[in-house]
Order: structure tokens, then C-alpha cells, then sequence
């Protein structure tokens, strides 16, 4: 798939090499080009904000980084590595990247617990006694070990994102990917998730957020990312970008969306 | 002779509940192999490794489309009489497994189209959250997608439960002479008077068979059922 094969034994985590890299990536989808020569670092810690409108390819972006979809061409670097293609090295990969989906899909067969401890019991190989406890102190963190005998349908939606998100960080990932993590909420339900992904980012993890929560954009990214029909249109620190944005593009696009 | 005594007769001369043993004797072996192979046969069906779903697809497709009676008499003319593939040098025994195999075989296609039935009702959402956390394919299936399946699909297993225990008597096919279907030929032969009887005996005993099965899948596929 890759079309330049990657030097053997590049050093990982070599100083000042980004936690991500992509590479003039390439997707299709059919006849549709989504990803059009993505080139895109983050650097560990960072907090980038992908923005744009409904259609241009964000969740692809994300999708790819963890290897849920395939890409064409270019390249997917964790950590100074390509992203493997299958097996283990591959189940590996997406333990070190945590994604958290606009739809939450938590296990609806499993108690809130279970949902935090199956990935750290069945991929990480903890012992249940220490997943639990791992897994309490993360519910206490977002704030929902209070329901941790519960179903996930016992819970209202900004509870179950809260979940969502302990359940990536049980994996111990070393970048999380949230996808639109509110676009799904009731609007009273907002902020708990994004104060939680607030106190996170000020932890030092490093984040891809797909979001359009403007306050969280400005509270805790480092960085926004326009996108626009499959390409990066343009990125800058949240502040210029919401003020004074360079692209008719991003600029027809904050019109709309600032208009309510 | 009345009634009572006719019943009486019947049950005396002949091992009625020992016929209906050999059924569910036979039933319980074959939806074992059946819901095994089944249930590997629906995951490959939805498996990401292509020719694993053309295999599962041209199972489904050829058991399920030829009649049982085929499949059994196969067992016995074909594998027992021209390829001598025995499985016990004990007559009873080896027609036993054979039709255990062949009901299995055949109910397997059902219980496939069953499970994939219960996977279509899990939310793709769920198999991605799986393999977001890093669980590979069969891990994933095995945690996350197949207990959501089977209690999708316990309705139908159910169904698929019933029409097995019923189609058990087509082991007369492969000469399991004991089972209720041949036991019920024989009396027939032997009391010609009392055929209406015979036929009531047996369609009440796989009535008092069969209801409960189908209570029992109704209760639990309401009991199970994932709230989402
Ligand atoms: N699995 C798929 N098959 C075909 N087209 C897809 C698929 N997933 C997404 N698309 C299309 O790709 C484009 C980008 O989708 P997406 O990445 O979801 O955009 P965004 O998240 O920015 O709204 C859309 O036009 C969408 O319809
Ligand atoms: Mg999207």
C-alpha cells in the first residue's frame, strides 16, 4: 500500500520528531478523493483542533490514524514508525491510539467497569484486580465511578462519553483521537465532556480533537486544523484562526457556523 | 378394548419414551456440532478475509438447499456402503453418528444465517470500538460481537432448535431404527386397527417436546435482549 518503503530500524522517538506524522496521504473512496495529500504532525502534547465542514474528510483523517481505514498512498508514522498493516504489531497500534467516536459505542453488553477494564485485561494482559482498580480511579477521574455497576444504557449520553473517554485512557495510548466526541450530546451535556478533555489536554496528553466547540478550540488547542474537501486548507493557532482567518474558505465556513 | 386400554397396549408392547429418547438424544449431539460449526460459519461469513466468506456463502448455500433426506441417505449409502468411512464397529452406533452428523451438517446452514441475523443487529459502531481498543478479529468477535449476536439470534436459534428436534425423525433415513419415526412404522405395521391412535401418540409427544422449546426461546430472547 505504503508506495516508499520506510528506512529499517528508524530510531523511535528521536528528539523533536513528531508523535504523528502523515505524509502526503491519499484516499479514495471510489471516485471520491477524501484525502487529498495530507501532510500533518503532532508533536507530543500537542492539541490539534481539525475543523471544517461536514463532508471534508475529518473522520476519515482520524479513521486512518488508527488504521480503521485503509489509505492509498503516503505515510502514517507513531512515534517515528509506519503504522502496521495486520496482526499483533497492528492490535498494538490501535492500543496506542485511543479513539473516542461521536456515537460513543460503548459495549452495550457490559457494565460501565467492564467497558474500561476489557481492553487493559485482554490487550494489555493486566490482571483483573489491578484493571479494576485502574479502571476506578479513571471513572473517578471523569466522574462517573459512582455508576460503574450500571449498563451503558442506563446512563445519559454525556456519562457514556465520560466512559468512552476512561475507556481510551485505560489503554494507556499515546495519542487520543476523538471524532465530533459532542456533536451527539444534548446541548446541557457539552461541557462535562469537554471539561474532562480540557483537564486532559493540560495534562500534557496528546490530542486530535474533530471538533466545532469553538470554546474548547481556544481553552486547550494548540493548534487548528481547516480542512476543507479532502485537503488542509489552512492552520494556525486558534486565536488567528477564529479572528482572522486567511482562506475564503475558512472564513465563509466560521460565517456560518458563528451565526448561531 | 378402550381407549385407556388401547394406550395401555401401545405403551406396554412398545418402548414409546425410549424412541423419544433417541431423538433427543440425537437432537442434543447435532445442535451441539450444529450451533459450533453454525456459529464459525457466520463469523467467516462476515469475517474481512474474503475467501473465508465465499466458503461460509457456498456452505450455507449447498446444505441448506438440499433436501435432508439426501444428506442422510448420503451418510448411509454413500459414506457407510462406497467410501467404508465407519465411525464404530457397533451397527446401532455407527448409523447413531452418522445421523448426528448429518443433522449437524445440515442445521449448521441455519444456525449460520441465525447468527448473522444477530450480528446484523449489532451497531457497527460496537465491532469498531473493539478493535479501537486494540482486540484483533477473533478476540473482538469472540468479546464484543458474538454475545451481542446470540442474543439477537435467540429467537431464531430457537426456531432453528425446534425444526431440528422435529427433523431428528428423519434419521430413519440413515437407519436409526430406534428413533420415533421408525418405532412409529412398525406399530403402524403391526396394528393396523389403531393407526389414528399411533399417529395421536406421537404428534402429542412432540407437541409436549416442542412447546416448551419455543417458550423458552421466546422468554429468553426478551430476558437478553441488549438495551442500546
Ligand atoms: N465508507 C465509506 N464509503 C464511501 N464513502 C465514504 C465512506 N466514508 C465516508 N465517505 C465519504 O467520504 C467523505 C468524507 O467523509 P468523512 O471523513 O466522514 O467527512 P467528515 O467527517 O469531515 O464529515 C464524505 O463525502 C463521505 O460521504
Ligand atoms: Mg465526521
Amino acid at each position: 500500500m505504503t508506495s516508499t518503503p520506510e528506512p529499517a530500524g528508524t530510531p523511535a522517538a528521536a528528539a523533536g520528531q513528531p508523535l504523528v506524522h502523515l505524509g502526503r496521504v491519499n484516499k479514495h473512496f471510489g471516485a471520491l478523493h477524501v484525502l487529498q495529500n495530507i501532510d500533518l504532525d503532532v508533536a507530543k502534547g500537542e492539541v490539534v483542533v481539525v475543523i471544517g465542514p461536514s463532508g471534508s474528510g475529518k473522520s476519515t483523517l482520524c479513521r486512518a490514524i488508527n488504521r480503521l481505514e485503509t489509505i492509498d498512498d503516503g505515510v502514517i508514522e507513531l512515534d517515528g514508525k509506519p503504522l502496521p498493516a495486520e496482526g499483533k504489531a497492528l492490535a498494538k497500534l490501535r492500543s496506542d491510539v485511543g479513539m473516542v467516536f461521536q456515537s460513543f459505542n460503548l459495549f452495550a453488553h457490559k457494565s460501565i467497569l467492564e467497558n474500561v477494564t476489557l481492553g487493559p485485561i485482554k490487550v494489555r494482559g493486566l490482571k483483573k484486580k489491578q484493571a479494576v482498580a485502574e479502571a476506578m480511579e479513571l471513572l473517578e477521574r471523569v466522574g462517573v465511578a459512582t455508576q460503574a455497576d450500571k449498563m451503558p444504557a442506563q446512563l445519559s449520553g454525556g456519562q457514556q462519553q465520560r466512559v468512552a473517554i476512561a475507556r481510551a485512557l485505560a489503554m494507556r495510548p499515546k495519542v487520543i483521537l476523538f471524532d465530533e466526541p459532542t456533536s451527539a450530546l444534548d446541548p446541557e451535556m457539552v461541557n462535562e465532556v469537554l471539561d474532562v478533555m480540557v483537564s486532559l489536554a493540560k495534562e500534557g496528553m496528546t490530542m486530535i480533537v474533530v471538533t466545532h466547540e469553538m470554546g474548547f478550540a481556544r481553552k486547550a488547542a494548540d493548534r487548528v486544523v481547516f480542512m476543507a474537501d479532502g485537503q488542509i486548507v489552512e492552520e494556525s493557532d486558534p486565536e488567528s484562526f477564529f479572528t482572522n482567518p486567511q482562506s475564503d474558505r475558512a472564513r465563509d465556513f466560521l460565517g456560518k457556523i458563528l451565526t448561531h | 378394548m378402550n381407549l385407556f386400554e388401547q394406550v395401555g397396549f401401545l405403551f406396554s408392547s412398545y418402548n414409546i419414551p425410549a424412541a423419544f429418547w433417541v431423538n433427543i438424544q440425537l437432537t442434543f449431539w447435532a445442535a451441539i456440532g450444529a450451533l459450533v460449526l453454525g456459529t464459525a460459519l457466520g463469523v467467516m461469513r462476515v469475517s474481512p478475509v474474503p475467501s473465508l466468506r465465499w466458503l461460509g456463502t457456498s456452505y450455507v448455500t449447498i446444505f441448506r438447499n438440499t433436501p435432508l433426506t439426501v444428506i442422510m441417505l448420503f451418510g448411509v449409502l454413500g459414506v457407510w456402503s462406497q467410501l467404508k468411512i465407519t465411525f464404530s464397529q457397533d451397527f446401532t452406533v455407527n448409523f447413531f453418528i452418522y445421523a448426528v452428523v448429518g443433522l449437524g451438517l445440515y442445521h449448521a446452514a441455519f444456525v449460520c444465517e441465525a447468527v448473522r441475523s444477530g450480528i446484523n443487529t449489532v451497531p457497527l459502531g460496537q465491532a469498531e470500538a473493539a478493535r479501537a481498543i486494540g482486540l484483533p478479529f477473533i478476540p473482538a468477535a469472540r468479546l464484543v460481537l458474538l454475545p451481542q449476536a446470540f442474543r439477537g439470534a435467540v429467537a431464531p436459534l430457537g426456531n432453528v432448535l425446534i425444526a431440528l428436534i422435529k427433523n431428528s425423525t428423519v434419521a430413519a433415513a440413515a437407519s436409526v431404527a430406534t428413533e420415533t419415526s421408525s418405532v412409529m412404522r412398525a406399530m403402524i405395521d403391526q396394528n393396523g386397527n389403531l393407526v389414528v391412535l399411533i399417529f395421536m401418540i406421537f404428534a402429542v409427544g412432540y407437541v409436549i417436546l416442542v412447546v416448551p422449546v419455543g417458550v423458552l426461546t421466546t422468554s429468553l430472547s426478551r430476558k437478553l435482549a441488549v438495551s442500546r
